[in-house]
């Protein structure tokens, strides 16, 4: 770690650190970060986890979490900051790392920070007509200011593209240009359509059948969570949470959890830990059923839907006996959980699992081995492990392109380091199951090795389960907590791994008892745009099956 | 005055809750008198249009996961005559607003509900498309779809369980069975929360 503060230090003599916080922080001016990610990139931190827009009252702040994808445990915070506040500048890092593209347009959108030497400095979630940047601490909002639009924009709207430079005077300078050409034709996919999985809108630019190019546009579902979070308690956070990815709601709801409970120094007790983690993984199953039936359902295939929903049906029954819920579990309280399982919970979930085991066989005659689905999935959709690096693809989708990056082995965290279970990459994957349908079918980053991959997690959760279901220790299910949760003044960082990957949450706390600044780093978000390299000259029919196979939940993007 | 028996398989008028609305509608229509001729017709039109209504496949959110359930085996409401869900907007009977109308979105939604032929239904599906739900405080959050679309029938819940839902198909089911096929009712025009014709809502 000492290592990792000389070097910065030899790169930009100003940096300051920060002591005492989880991971190694340092504090550098605007004009040398470039200097200094360009050397962490070279270092080897080539993943970019998240970036935060920070509005600190007398000057704007981003931070960037960077790891690596060799040194798993390695994680970098970088803080940067300007004091202008009427036209606040920070120089880009999109150049180094590839998914900073949207993540810096993401900062742009909430606090009006410019990022000088992007390329594409539009609005992410927001419409290009909307008045002022929400998360600006004066923000208001205002009716009169922003009413309901009545038209939808025209394409211009959605294609001038303006980018920043700072010119000899030290102004700076905008320019605009158009994303498409005039000759081009864009089909637009979404905002409604049935297989976007959300109302995703995909502005496609298509040379007869074949994809040249996608600009997702986000934003249909932006809410505004974590603003509103700014006015809640902890407590009350929790139910947002699963509201974002309302497939694993329980997971990111485990997350900030995490984060209150390491913050606040409550113990959770071990049986809660248990419960947590059984959840957890009932969960992932629940959300790789859906993942795989709609991917199914959007190759065509009905009967696969209506069986993956079936046996999900399973597992809503098991929820609703011990949580009273369906789909939002509304379960996990900081502390611990909220109430005991059901009695007949520890049964219920005994029979789930050979029946499981049953089904899957049952899904891979059905689907897997049927050879209309195997040629299509074969040759779509590839990943490299570089890209899925570079944009941040995690979980699943990342792992079928070979790159381990399950946060479970990471940063062990509940019950994850007391079980026994394997990380299923392709390689893992191939030897598990994935051989039975031949190496010509199943190849590295492709569509049917995300496919393979997550049917495999699934036999792997249910391992997981089996392990802990009978062990349940005797004890409390939730720890005492204060009635007002205060968290001491600091940053926060905790990340889970959900259903599509790596889910964080930061909080940066000053003591109170609302968080100063709340953010979710989504893992959905690189997903979707890993499909514009995925669907370059491919077929469009395809990228339905594409978008399937990295199964995103768009809330989660748009938070 | 008692609503007629409105047939729905198994339940009986009394199962149901807000009977109150539906007796003030067939006071409205029996104001203007009734032809006992066009009458028996709708009776059979109305049989057939209540038991084949299609939804329209639109999800912005959580609700969407929910409308998926009821669509798959457990709840199946293809034994309402539900079961096609349409893709397009011009060949679907019923729009359910299942998740969060953020401002972005509202402008779309309109325009799908405008592409909708008549006679055309509502449901807004849990709290957020009622009024916002949990997002009411947010700054681009629609709080509630009756501020751009008319709505006939509101389920809440957040999510709403399955169950809930094949109730609102019921309600719905149970109005159109009312409905003077001859003469719908104009659907009003609703723009930013303002009415502008008189509606029947």
């Amino acid at each position: 770690m000492e290592k990792i503060q000389e070097y910065i230090h030899k790169l930009a003599p100003k940096a300051q650190f920060e002591e005492g916080g989880k991971y190694t922080t340092a504090i550098v001016e605007a004009n040398d970060l470039r200097k200094v990610a360009a050397g962490l990139k070279e270092k080897g931190f080539d993943y970019l986890m998240c970036l935060t827009g920070m509005d600190n009252q007398d000057s704007f702040g981003v931070i960037y979490h960077i790891s690596s994808s060799k040194e798993k445990k390695e994680v970098i915070v970088l803080k940067t900051n300007t004091t202008n506040r009427e036209e606040p500048t920070i120089p880009t890092v999109s150049d180094i790392w590839e998914i900073a593209n949207y993540y810096e347009r993401e900062a742009y959108d909430f606090y009006g920070i410019i990022f000088v030497g992007h390329p594409d400095m539009r609005r992410l979630f927001l419409r290009e007509d909307w008045v002022g940047y929400p998360f600006r601490k004066d923000f208001v909002a205002d009716e009169s200011i922003n009413p309901i639009p009545t038209k939808v924009p025209e394409p211009d709207d959605y294609e001038t593209v303006p980018s920043y430079t700072i010119n000899k005077d030290g102004k700076l300078e905008r320019k605009v240009k158009s994303l498409f050409e005039n000759k081009d034709c864009i089909v637009n996919i979404g905002p409604q359509h049935p297989s976007t999985h959300g109302v995703l809108h995909l502005r496609t630019k298509l040379e007869g059948e074949i994809i040249k190019k996608i600009d997702p546009q986000f934003g249909y579902i932006h809410r505004g969570i974590e603003k509103m979070c700014e006015s809640m308690t902890y407590p009350q956070m929790l139910y947002l949470t699963e509201r974002l990815d309302y497939l694993c709601g329980t997971m990111n709801r485990h997350a900030l959890c995490m984060c209150v409970e390491k913050a606040a120094g409550i113990e959770v007790p071990a049986r809660a830990q248990y419960i947590r983690t059984i959840f957890d993984e009932l969960t992932r199953i629940a959300s790789h059923l859906i993942g795989w039936a709609c991917m199914c359902n959007d190759m065509g295939s009905i009967t696969a839907f209506i069986y993956g929903m079936r046996d999900r049906e399973k597992i809503m029954d098991i929820y609703e006996e011990t949580a009273g819920g369906r789909l939002m579990v509304n379960y996990y309280v900081v502390g611990g959980v909220a109430q005991d399982i059901h009695p007949n919970f520890v049964n219920r979930v005994k029979e789930f699992i050979p029946y499981m085991r049953k089904m899957l066989k049952e899904y891979h005659i059905l689907f897997t081995g049927n050879p209309i689905a195997a040629g299509r999935m074969k040759d779509s959709g590839f990943l490299t492990k570089e890209q899925a690096v570079a944009l941040g693809v995690t979980g699943p989708s990342g792992r079928a392109s070979g790159w381990s990056c399950d946060v479970r082995k990471i940063e062990p965290y509940a019950a994850y380091d007391k079980v026994k279970f394997d990380e299923i990459t392709y390689n893992e994957m191939m030897s598990k199951g994935g051989n039975d349908y031949g190496r010509d079918n199943v190849l590295l980053g492709g569509t049917f090795a995300r496919y393979m991959v997550r049917l495999v997690e699934i036999e792997e959760s249910l391992r997981i389960i089996e392990q802990l279901i009978d062990n349940i220790p005797e004890g409390d299910f939730r720890a005492k907590v204060p009635a007002i949760i205060k968290l001491p003044a600091g940053e926060y960082y905790q990340r889970v791994e959900n259903a599509r990957g790596d889910f964080s949450v930061y909080i940066k706390s000053t003591g109170d008892k609302n968080p100063y600044r709340v953010k979710f780093r989504s893992p959905c978000l690189s997903l979707v745009t890993a499909l514009d390299p995925m669907c370059r000259d491919q077929k469009i029919a395809d990228l339905i099956m594409i978008s399937g196979s990295l199964d995103y939940v768009i809330p989660c993007i748009d938070r | 005055m008692e609503v007629k028996d409105i047939k729905i398989k198994s339940m009986k008028t009394e199962d149901f809750k807000d009977n109150e609305y539906l007796e003030k509608y067939i006071e409205e229509l029996q104001k203007e008198g009734l032809n006992i001729v066009t009458e028996k017709l709708d009776d059979l039109i109305n049989w057939g249009r209540s038991n084949s209504v299609w939804p329209f496949t639109f999800a912005t959110s959580c609700c969407g996961i929910e409308f998926m359930c009821v669509a798959a085996a457990r709840h199946d409401f293809a034994r309402f005559g539900w079961e096609v869900t349409r893709n397009s907007p011009r060949q679907a009977d019923v729009i359910f607003v299942s998740g969060t109308i953020t401002y972005k979105m509202a402008p779309v939604l309109k325009r799908l509900y405008d592409q909708m032929a008549e006679p055309k239904y509502v449901i807004a599906v849990g709290g957020c498309s009622i009024s916002g739900g949990p997002f009411k405080e947010s700054y681009h959050v629609v709080n509630g779809v009756d501020k751009i679309i008319p709505v006939d029938v509101y389920v809440p819940g957040c999510p709403p369980r399955p169950e809930a839902m094949l109730y609102g198909m019921m309600q719905l089911q149970r109005k159109i069975k009312l409905e003077n096929f001859f003469k719908l009712p104009k659907r009003p025009n609703i723009s930013n929360g303002k009415t502008e014709e008189g509606g029947t809502k």
